[in-house]
């Protein structure tokens, strides 16, 4: 660009500044809704999968802490998923909200970003919450604080990779038919996520490790894992980080293509 | 030139001011898969601080251009600038300069009519104490200031229409560019939306409007441009564009001549003055109107008809009333006296159905 390139550049940092605060003030009005939505489900899965089954001895002693992690992941990865695409859906579809920030003076692949951004920050905070949540329903949370920074860092790739999944969905479907196509996506993403069992466990289970090996999901669960309970076998948390990373890439070239096309005839 | 407000950093990127507001040369855009171009080879240009409309039945191209020309469209080739910025080079550039009222409401019904406004600005980076400011005065000037707290949710589509252009001048844009601005408005918003417009041209801010309002287009454009088929047909002002239809000014006099005078001869004799095309002679019932809204024009009658009482429609040339003078000169030359007398203007309606035809989109 001529000329005014930096000031071009500074403009747009400003806007996707904006844009981000508008996300985040609307979300501090909303807090409490925001929170029942990303909380419910998880703390139910725990409550009765890691405690319930435990007392009543239908599970392993051990169980709630191998749940745990993976009850975590899945949270931030759905969360983030969720949150990029049900309100894009929406935009693109119907309301058309998004129209006043595509018309931003800043690169329209950054509005994309922006959602990812956010619905990244917002699964996040539902993530951090699990862990006092879990401890409050499981009575102790298996975690040293050294396992700490590599934690954070699993959760905020899932999250990311969750986000960009979204994204890509959110731009593929159209409003007709994003219930079908939740139906279809969701349920397989929650169930071969690696969430409620080890991935390594399910040597016996051949088929169903390959398709678990598929989904992003289940590198967020193991990595979360081989930083929480080490003991248990677990796919090395550097091949998970990779896996997690080259999904985050290949997602979001998709999402912004897709964005690009729903935004700009 | 004056803004209404003073432009931000934001919007002083390779600035070549003194151009033409909006420049468009030859100008495609083919959508995928559809046999035809939306848009095909238009090329037009928009003065600073003119109002200009882009008239055309539905489907003649108008949207896609005004898209183009606010980068949400991609052209297939050709060349649009707004602002003297590259719009399909520099699209980022190009949105700080200009802003957009979509034919939808498209308002942010998370946030309240003033948030709506002050996020906006915040997009545009225009500073807080600023954007609080120009909030307050186009709410005031927009008649929101008493519903400014509301969400938008439950404005009426009046409320949330005028709230989308008060949007649109919170980051002082150099073209504002409205798709239907009065569509599904009511007459009194109408005239609105119509006074706040002029109001923006008088602040120095160039003005495009699309719409198929023939009424808006006459009276609220220094120039039309009528499109159909992805092409421009016709453009000038609404008077030159009227003026232009050929025959279509006309002047119908009923006159009371003498018994021995002859209707011929004095046809003969109004057809030789200057500025008339042609004379027909009118049968009395049908003398009544003036213009021509799009119908075939009266048949001529036997010019007996009436011994003492001629009517005659002149096809003109030149404006009807400066012939006025002329024509009684005449008459009463001849011992003869106008009775009655009608003026027939065509209108930006007859000239659009004539470009268009009456075909059914």
């Amino acid at each position: 660009m001529p000329s005014g390139s930096d000031r071009s550049g500074a403009g747009a940092v400003r806007a996707f500044g904006a844009l981000l605060w508008r996300d985040v003030f609307v979300t501090g009005r909303e807090l409490v809704a925001f929170l029942a939505q990303v909380i419910l489900q998880p703390l139910f899965l725990l409550f009765v999968f890691g405690k319930v089954l435990g007392d009543l001895g239908y599970t392993q002693d051990n169980f709630a802490q191998v749940l745990l992690p993976g009850v975590i992941a899945f949270t931030a990865f759905l969360t983030a998923l969720q949150n990029v695409a049900f309100p894009l859906v929406i935009d693109f579809s119907y309301t058309k909200e998004i129209e006043d920030r595509l018309m931003a003076p800043l690169p329209t692949s950054m509005v994309a970003v922006e959602k990812v951004v956010f619905a990244t920050l917002r699964a996040l905070i539902a993530a951090v919450l699990m862990f006092p949540l879990g401890y409050w329903v499981l009575g102790e949370v298996s975690i040293t604080w050294a396992a700490v920074p590599a934690v954070a860092m699993f959760l905020v790739l899932g999250a990311l990779v969750g986000a960009a999944v979204g994204l890509t969905l959110g731009t593929l479907v159209t409003a007709s038919k994003i219930n079908l196509v939740f139906a279809i996506v969701l349920t397989p993403l929650l169930f071969t996520g690696s969430t409620q069992f080890p991935w390594v466990s399910l040597d016996d289970l051949r088929w169903f490790q390959v398709i678990c090996a598929v989904n992003p999901l289940t590198y967020v669960s193991e990595g979360m894992r081989a930083e929480m309970l080490p003991s248990l076998d677990h796919i090395p948390a550097w091949v998970s980080g990779l896996a997690l990373l080259g999904y985050l890439v290949v997602f979001m070239a998709i999402g912004i293509k897709g964005f690009l096309r729903r935004a700009i005839d | 030139m004056t803004r209404a407000f003073p432009a931000t950093s934001a919007t002083s990127v390779t600035a070549t001011d003194g151009g033409p507001a909006v420049e468009v040369r030859d100008l495609v855009k083919r959508y995928p898969k559809r046999p035809v171009n939306a848009v095909d080879g238009i090329s037009f240009t928009v003065g600073r601080g003119e109002i200009f409309g882009l008239l055309g039945p539905n489907g003649a191209g108008k949207t896609t251009t005004i898209g183009v020309l606010t980068t949400r469209v991609k052209a297939t080739s050709g060349s649009a600038n707004v602002g003297g910025v590259d719009v399909v080079a520099h699209p980022v550039a190009a949105r700080a300069r200009l802003a957009v009222v979509p034919q939808r409401v498209n308002l942010d019904r998370a946030l309240t009519a003033r948030q709506n406004l002050v996020f906006h600005a915040a997009y545009h980076g225009v500073p807080v104490a600023e954007r609080n400011r120009r909030a307050d005065a186009v709410l005031e000037q927009f008649g929101l200031a008493d519903r400014a707290k509301d969400k938008v949710d439950f404005y009426s589509g009046g409320m949330g229409q005028r709230l989308l252009i008060a949007r649109a001048m919170m980051h002082a844009p150099e073209v504002l560019f409205l798709d239907e601005p009065s569509t599904g408005l009511d007459p009194q918003a109408r005239l609105f939306v119509w006074d706040r417009i002029r109001e923006m041209r008088a602040n120095g801010v160039t003005i495009v409007l699309t719409t198929h309002d023939m009424d808006e287009a006459a009276t609220l454009a220094d120039r039309v441009g009528i499109m159909d088929h992805g092409t421009l047909l016709a453009l000038d002002t609404p008077d030159a564009l009227t003026r232009s239809l050929p025959g279509s000014t006309t002047l119908d006099l009923t006159i009371a001549h003498a018994a021995g005078d002859s209707p011929a001869a004095i046809i003969g004799e109004l057809s030789a003055v200057r500025g008339v095309e042609q004379v027909e002679s009118v049968a009395s019932d049908q003398s009544g109107g003036g213009g021509m809204p799009g119908g075939p024009p009266p048949a001529p009658a036997a010019p007996q008809s009436a011994p003492s009482e001629l009517r005659v429609r002149l096809y003109l040339t030149s404006e009807a009333a400066a012939l006025i003078a002329p024509v009684t000169e005449l008459l009463l030359g001849r011992g003869a006296r106008l009775t009655a007398i009608s003026l027939g203007e065509p209108s930006l309606e007859d000239v659009f159905i004539s470009l268009t035809g009456r075909d059914l989109r």
